[in-house]
């Protein structure tokens, strides 16, 4: 029977020389002693960020321009959200790769109806305000059709939208019960209401804060604030933290692909961010097995510089 | 009961299999082959020593809660560690990872050591990511916003949605650190069985 050939990248020579001793144990517990000294050493100089958290408080106070213009836009169908598509609602395909449209067929999972969820259903809640009442009846019986065409009215008029002396103003005409619906909400998240409303939209007990954060992403102030503390996509944002801190640096390969084109400048740059990567987690994964590159090492040579003491003794 | 009834007990079986594999003297061994000196070596105990600490640092945050370091010196000086282990866990487990690529340490039978290797590697990249989705601060508000849409252009944000804090959290202390801790565990043991791959043969000339 034939001996099977003996593969440099896949099969390693059977180690005939010497050992030496080894205590693992202390090798070990020396390495826990000197990474927690160093730990230690860059948390008392360094600390770690902690930017506070913002609420639909904090923006519609800082700028209640652009947190009723989101409203609107939430209202009218054009935020992010509104026209997100799956997992929060059907209003867009979504991304795909190529003919694999993998977020639609994942399907609506987690319904999202911007309009409703982000302005009519917690004005709702509002007590004690009969003007208000009336309104949402008057949008609630309205038809499609009308109901657009206050909201086209409102919108064409809103370019010059103000805030003066604590309230919204915009001179729509025929307007319906826009204007209400705009400036009660903005007064609602002026007072923090609507922040509690938004969360608890499925009860008292609730850790899932998907509809304050869809709505706080949608406005122009958070990405703002990210700008400023350099988050942002063309800033490298997935792989930063605010502040000087090093962050997800991990992630810099990741990051790196929305930096460039295509994905930076195709609508399916996520979809495809993430097919590359998946790609390329796969080929290390299954590095060992693959002919070509499992040779690298070997003619690249850097081993030599690990074992330079064993090639010197060869020598 | 016959001797050959207990040789077809599945305990003695397994028993056997993990006596040969595993002897103590390569489980705690005390002595080396001498090529194993170089302080690219370092690297895989001190990635081990770097998750011990992010593991010690993350259950004393886990006493108080998930919001305490907010308001308290000692909770933002825990979370502190917790932030630099984690960045030294990284740093040492990707140096630990082309040092094991520039010695192909996947030869002589040890594919299965690299391949667990790498899933760790992907398993802490989401553990760690969720623990940044959990601080329930600006930065978390941000990046999971931002994160949201890669998710959910792979279909995956149907379950794994980025803006539930609360299922990100019990995914970043619960259900990724007991993978990531069994995957480590794993590796390990797989690497104490085979022991560190040995050098290229080289021609001498």
């Amino acid at each position: 029977m034939s001996k099977k050939p003996f593969r440099p990248d896949v099969d390693a020579p059977e180690w005939k020389g010497g050992y030496g001793p080894y205590d693992i144990i202390k090798e070990g517990a020396i390495a826990v002693l000197v990474i927690l000294v160093i730990t230690m050493l860059l948390a008392v100089v360094f600390g770690s960020p902690d930017e506070k958290q913002i609420t639909v408080k904090n923006w519609s106070n800082a700028d209640p321009i652009d947190f009723a213009t989101t409203a609107l836009s939430e209202l009218n169908g054009t935020s992010t959200s509104a026209q997100y598509g799956a997992p929060y609602n059907t209003a867009s395909s979504g991304q795909a790769i190529g003919p694999l449209s993998l977020a639609k067929w994942a399907g609506v999972r987690i319904p999202i109806n911007a309009a409703s969820d982000f302005v009519i259903s917690p004005l709702k809640s509002l007590p004690d305000k009969p003007v208000l009442r009336t309104d949402l009846k008057m949008w609630a019986s309205a038809s499609t059709s009308t109901r657009n065409g206050w909201l086209e009215s409102y919108t064409k008029a809103s370019s010059n939208m103000k805030f003066v002396n604590g309230q919204v103003v915009v001179n729509a005409t025929s307007a319906g019960p826009v204007p209400t619906i705009i400036e009660d909400l903005t007064q609602m998240a002026r007072s923090g209401a609507l922040d509690q409303a938004l969360v608890t939209g499925n009860g008292f007990y609730t850790t899932d804060f998907t509809k304050p954060l869809l709505f706080l992403a949608d406005s122009g102030y958070m990405a703002n604030l990210a700008d400023a503390q350099h988050l942002t996509g063309d800033q490298w944002g997935m792989m930063n933290e605010t502040g000087s801190y090093p962050g997800q640096a991990w992630l810099w390969l990741y990051t790196f692909w929305y930096q460039i084109p295509p994905f930076n400048s195709s609508g399916n740059g996520d979809a495809l961010v993430w097919a590359l990567m998946m790609v390329m987690s796969a080929l290390l994964l299954f590095l060992p097995f693959i002919p070509g590159l499992r040779s690298i090492p070997r003619k690249l040579k850097l081993y030599r510089l690990v074992w330079r003491e064993h090639y010197q003794d060869t020598k | 009961m016959s001797i050959s009834e207990i040789d077809r007990q599945w305990t003695t079986r397994i028993r056997r299999r993990v006596e040969g594999k595993l002897p103590p003297e390569k489980l705690l061994p005390d002595t080396q082959p001498v090529y194993v000196s170089s302080w690219i070596y370092v690297f895989g105990v001190a990635t081990l020593s770097a998750l011990g600490i992010v593991i010690a640092t993350g259950c004393i945050l886990a006493i108080r809660g998930p919001q305490w370091w907010h308001g308290s010196p000692y909770g933002h000086f825990i979370n502190s560690l917790h932030l630099w282990s984690v960045e030294i866990f990284f740093f040492t487990m990707v140096v630990h990872l082309w040092g094991k690529f520039a010695m192909a340490a996947w030869r002589g039978g040890r594919a299965l050591t690299w391949m667990t290797g790498v899933v760790t590697f992907l398993a802490s990249i989401a553990t760690a990511f969720t623990g940044y989705v959990s601080q329930t601060n600006f930065d978390s508000q941000w990046i999971s916003t931002q994160a949201k849409d890669g998710i959910n252009a792979t279909g995956a944000g149907s379950i794994f949605n980025v803006l539930n804090t609360g299922q990100m959290l019990m995914w970043h202390i619960v259900l990724l650190p007991l993978a990531a801790v069994v995957l480590t565990a794993l590796h390990v043991i797989l690497v104490r069985i085979k022991g560190v791959v040995p050098p290229f043969e080289e021609v001498t000339e």
